[in-house]
């Protein structure tokens, strides 16, 4: 019994001891507890909520681009597509080899999804397939469960129904390059395209519009278990263009397969109408992702496909320009309309020979200034430069809109040239040469124009205002153009003759006067593309159809009509196409089907904006 | 040695079945009750707000637990003293015989299929070396205790199932077997200064053995609880989830039923070793307090029925399936806390699992036994011959 005394007391000992180590522990585990759940409850708080909560971005739908009659140049279609979250799905090149049952994936496709996979954050989604079709798209969505990681997706991809018509001036959109992205979030989303070109570029962030954004609560494997919060982002606006996509189409068929560019503007509003630089490029090609090969076809193509010649093609406006010339010489007071000089073909000054276009025929004898436009005699405007010089016919030229950009909303216009004295002496640390007054005369030398300055040009002297162009529908009323400040009497001189250009027995347009009851009155230019030395002029120039086609003249043509009653500007430019009569021909058809349509007097849709942000 | 059923019951000199049944300590049972029941409400949870799948299921399991652990208690004493080390025979079999032909589960070699339940084997031996081990003490006098040459026994029990254990490979289990033998071993009275040798000697071959008997998922554990940061996608996404969870509780809870991070499964195993964090989660700290609370009041229970009896099997018995029992509580809330490395322990009657909680309820059966037979004595002899 007393042995069971003795059992019971060292276990009552023991039994205390490892109580007090029991309680102990408990103490222990409730001290943790405090710490994790009161002292640094905040921050775990904080980071369940990271946890838990994702936000997404609701990318805005693009608004489109319109023409003046509603005509959609560019508009947002559903583009079913697959993404792909390589964090999700483990080795990408297996999701890609399981994705491989369903869309076509060509070896150039795997690499720039895997590239793109490396490049990114892992947990976001790449673009593996887009534009797919129905079936395809329905068939992944079926098998989602054996496809981790794969995200099937309804994006937005831009349209443009009319392709290559408008390339130049709608632009197109693509992927963001890396040097674009500025921190916005909505640049980043897979996919996502920006403007690139035109109008689509200029007025990017208008048609964009604002992102939305949705809170999602997530699980652990990134799959979305309900939104809790949802802002609604705001689509793009739409942006309408001052273009006749008629007109523009008719110009297009037109020129064909000319490397030409041509502008159509109405002289009253300034809105440009047309504005074709052909070739042009198919801009859905952009859209969906040009392969190397494609782009090197289309950035070494000898007539250009990439470049805008309308407002970036910059070349010397030749005989058009003798218009300007004219106006600066009976401005400044130094010839009468009346008052002839004698062509026999060439003039001498200093120790040079200045030939006119007609000195194998003897020249075009006496001349006054409205047969000097008419007949686009040389010798007669050498005259006019001579007793100009070059600044005051670049004063007069700047005052018709050369020389300078006129911004009408497209990034790749370039300003042209009218030189001066001073400029020579700047650019190139030179003295200007009496000679070159007389070179600058016919609109060549260092005189460059691009077609939409002489569409301005030809729409200044039709109405003797100011007028400036407009690609863009802003709702505003055209304004009231304030005058160009030259004489009346002068300008109806100079007009004169430009209606003898087309309707006068000897005017070097006479062949494409058109059919009544259209009018036009117009000037021909043709402007050399490499100078022609004088042992070819003593061999003989070789005819047009005998020189390789990189060696022809351009042909130029800036026209109004109808010739009573100005409304239409055109100017036309066709790369080595010869001479402007030939050139004047073309122009002919243009001025023809306007006149038929008159889309000035065709009830364009209203715009209503409340500014314009660009 | 022949067993007669109705030695099974008492014979005619002790009380009735009927008698026993109100001699059972109906207390611990409802207390045991109430933790399961703790249990099932976040089994409900778990589903989202479900009784299917594991509520149900865990409601069911618990029902025939009781009846089983009634069954235990009602049992002689004597017939647990007799049959102490047949049962750890079989233990050891059957921890044999996984080994050999075992089914996987899990990653590792656990269970052995009878045809028509999966057992685990390491389960049925964490009952058999306490029974056995108070077996042992019991007959050992106490002015015997002291000597070199009474641990020998122990240790000869103890050892061949942990190595059995371990090499499943299961650490937890292996640890949570060395620990509850020496909670026997120690509250018997063996001298602590063997204690302390045992502990310096492990001290030594934990060198050894982390290069020569560790897996390399355990090296990981153990790398991964020293610093959960080192791979927050691998094995430490359990510490720092479960950390995350919890500490988002804060006091009072996010709420029944709404843990985001248990039900978005940010939280791993939420159901089963985890469900500490996602009752933390969702009824903050005062709830983990309150369970806590619980759970030592089922100590206090069984340290009252170990010190009531007057008997050493019964003492020890008792007092040995409460300390596991507590260690086992220890270890899985201190894992989930981040405070030791993760072991896959489970929370005792909360956590969902049939066999855990089948043990367990029959080790409570044991400690009901010994309240219910808390007068008899009988030594050694007396216990064999009847």
């Amino acid at each position: 019994m007393e042995r069971e005394n003795q059992r019971q007391r060292i276990f009552s000992r023991r039994a205390a001891l490892m109580l007090g180590g029991k309680l102990a522990l408990s103490a222990g585990l409730i001290g943790r507890m405090y710490q994790l759940q009161v002292l640094e409850s905040e921050q775990y708080r904080l980071l369940a909520e990271d946890n838990r909560i994702s936000l997404r971005l609701l990318p805005p739908q693009r608004g489109r681009v319109l023409d003046r009659f509603g005509v959609e140049l560019a508009n947002s279609r559903q583009n079913y597509r697959v993404l792909l979250v390589p964090e999700q799905a483990g080795s990408v090149e297996a999701a890609l080899d399981r994705l491989a049952e369903f869309v076509d994936l060509h070896e150039q496709q795997r690499r720039r999804i895997l590239k793109e996979a490396q490049r990114q954050r892992s947990f976001m989604p790449v673009v593996v397939a887009e534009n797919l079709d129905w079936d395809a798209f329905a068939a992944i969505n079926a098998n989602i469960a054996d496809l981790p990681g794969v995200h099937p997706d309804v994006g937005e991809s831009r349209h443009y129904p009319h392709g290559a018509a408008l390339s130049h001036v709608v632009g197109y959109v693509a992927a963001v390059a890396e040097a674009e992205q500025t921190g916005d979030p909505l640049l980043e989303l897979p996919g996502f395209r920006v403007g690139k070109n035109g109008v689509e570029k200029t007025f990017d962030e208008r048609l964009r519009g604002r992102a939305g954004s949705s809170r999602v609560e997530v699980n652990a494997y990134g799959r979305v278990i309900r939104e809790l919060q949802r802002r609604e982002g705001q689509p793009g606006a739409d942006v309408t263009v001052t273009i006749d996509y008629e007109v523009q189409r008719y110009l297009v068929e037109r020129l064909g397969e000319e490397s030409a560019s041509c502008v159509v503007m109405d002289v009253e509003t300034g809105e440009v109408l047309a504005l074709v630089s052909n070739p042009a490029y198919d801009p859905n090609a952009f859209n969906v992702g040009l392969s190397g090969k494609a782009w090197r076809e289309l950035a070494t193509h000898p007539r250009t496909p990439l470049s805008n010649k309308a407002i970036a093609g910059q070349y010397p406006p030749g005989s058009t320009f003798k218009v300007i010339v004219a106006l600066a010489a009976l401005e400044a007071g130094l010839v009468q309309p009346g008052a002839t000089v004698g062509c026999r073909g060439a003039t001498v000054f200093g120790d040079h020979t200045y030939h006119c276009w007609k000195w194998r025929y003897g020249g075009h004898g006496q001349v006054d200034m409205r047969r000097a436009i008419a007949e686009s005699c040389d010798v007669y405007f050498y005259e006019m430069g001579r007793r100009l010089g070059v600044d005051r016919i670049s004063e007069m030229g700047r005052r018709f809109g050369l020389g300078q950009l006129l911004d009408i909303g497209l990034t790749s216009e370039r300003a042209g040239l009218m030189p001066t004295r001073e400029w020579k002496q700047k650019a190139l640390k030179q003295p200007w040469t009496p000679g070159e007054n007389l070179i600058v005369a016919i609109g060549q030398g260092y005189m460059l124009a691009t077609p939409l300055q002489l569409a301005v040009m030809t729409a200044r002297l039709a109405t003797g205002l100011a007028v400036k162009p407009r690609l863009v529908r802003d709702g505003r009323a055209a304004p009231k153009w304030p005058s160009i400040g030259v004489q009346p009497a002068n300008l109806r001189i100079v007009l004169d003759g430009m209606y003898q250009v087309v309707n006068a027995p000897n005017g070097t347009a006479r062949k494409a006067r058109p059919e009544v009851p259209a009018s036009m009155a117009g000037k021909t230019g043709t402007s050399q593309v490499r100078r022609i030395s004088s042992g070819e002029r003593q061999r003989g120039l070789r005819k047009l159809h005998e020189k390789p086609w990189e060696e022809r003249e351009h042909g130029l043509f800036v026209a109004y009509a109808p010739a009573e009653q100005p409304r239409y500007a055109v100017s036309l430019i066709v790369e080595h196409g010869g001479s402007g009569a030939q050139t004047a021909l073309i122009a002919k058809d243009i001025v023809e089907m306007l006149l038929r349509r008159d889309p000035s007097q065709l009830p364009a849709v209203p715009v209503r904006v409340a500014g314009l942000d660009r | 040695m022949v067993l007669r059923v109705q030695s099974l019951f008492g014979d005619e000199r002790g009380p009735s079945l009927g008698q026993k049944l109100r001699e059972v300590n109906w207390g611990l049972v409802a207390l045991l009750t109430l933790i399961a029941c703790v249990g099932f409400v976040m089994q409900y949870s778990a589903a989202g707000g479900n009784w299917e799948p594991w509520a149900s299921r865990q409601i069911l399991r618990f029902g025939f637990g009781v009846v089983l652990l009634v069954a235990v208690a009602v049992i002689e004493l004597k017939f647990w003293y007799r049959i102490a080390y047949v049962l750890y025979g079989v233990g050891l079999a059957l921890l044999m015989a996984v080994e050999i032909m075992g089914t996987v589960g899990m990653g590792a070699q656990r269970w052995v299929d009878l045809g028509i339940v999966q057992l685990q084997p390491s389960e049925v031996m964490k009952v058999a070396l306490t029974l056995v081990l108070a077996r042992y003490f019991h007959g050992i006098l106490p002015e015997e205790i002291g000597r070199l040459r009474v641990v020998v026994p122990p240790l000869l029990l103890v050892l061949p199932p942990v190595a059995l254990v371990l090499k499943q490979p299961d650490l937890g289990t292996a640890v949570m077997l060395l620990l509850s033998a020496a909670a026997v071993c120690f509250i018997a009275g063996v001298r602590i200064w063997k204690f302390v040798l045992a502990i310096a000697a492990t001290l030594v071959a934990l060198p050894l053995t982390w290069q020569y008997a560790l897996h390399d998922y355990q090296r990981n554990r153990v790398l991964t609880f020293l610093d959960p940061e080192r791979d927050p996608l691998g094995t430490g996404y359990h510490i720092t989830q479960s950390k995350i969870a919890l500490g988002s509780g804060g006091l009072f809870g996010r709420g029944y039923l709404q843990g985001t991070q248990s039900h978005l499964s940010f939280l791993p195993e939420h159901r089963t070793d985890f469900i500490f964090t996602m009752l933390a989660e969702e009824l903050g700290m005062v709830g983990g307090i309150c369970l806590l609370g619980l759970y030592l009041l089922v100590l206090a229970y069984g340290a009252g029925i170990a010190l009531r009896s007057r008997n050493q099997f019964g003492r020890l018995l008792a007092f040995g399936v409460t300390t596991t029992f507590f260690i086992y509580v220890f270890v899985n809330i201190a894992m989930v806390m981040g405070m030791v490395p993760v072991v896959g322990i489970p929370l005792p009657l909360v956590s969902y699992g049939g066999t855990s909680m089948m043990t367990l309820l029959v080790a409570f059966g044991l400690v009901l036994c010994v309240y219910v037979h808390r007068d008899f004595t009988f030594n050694r002899r007396a216990a064999l011959a009847a």
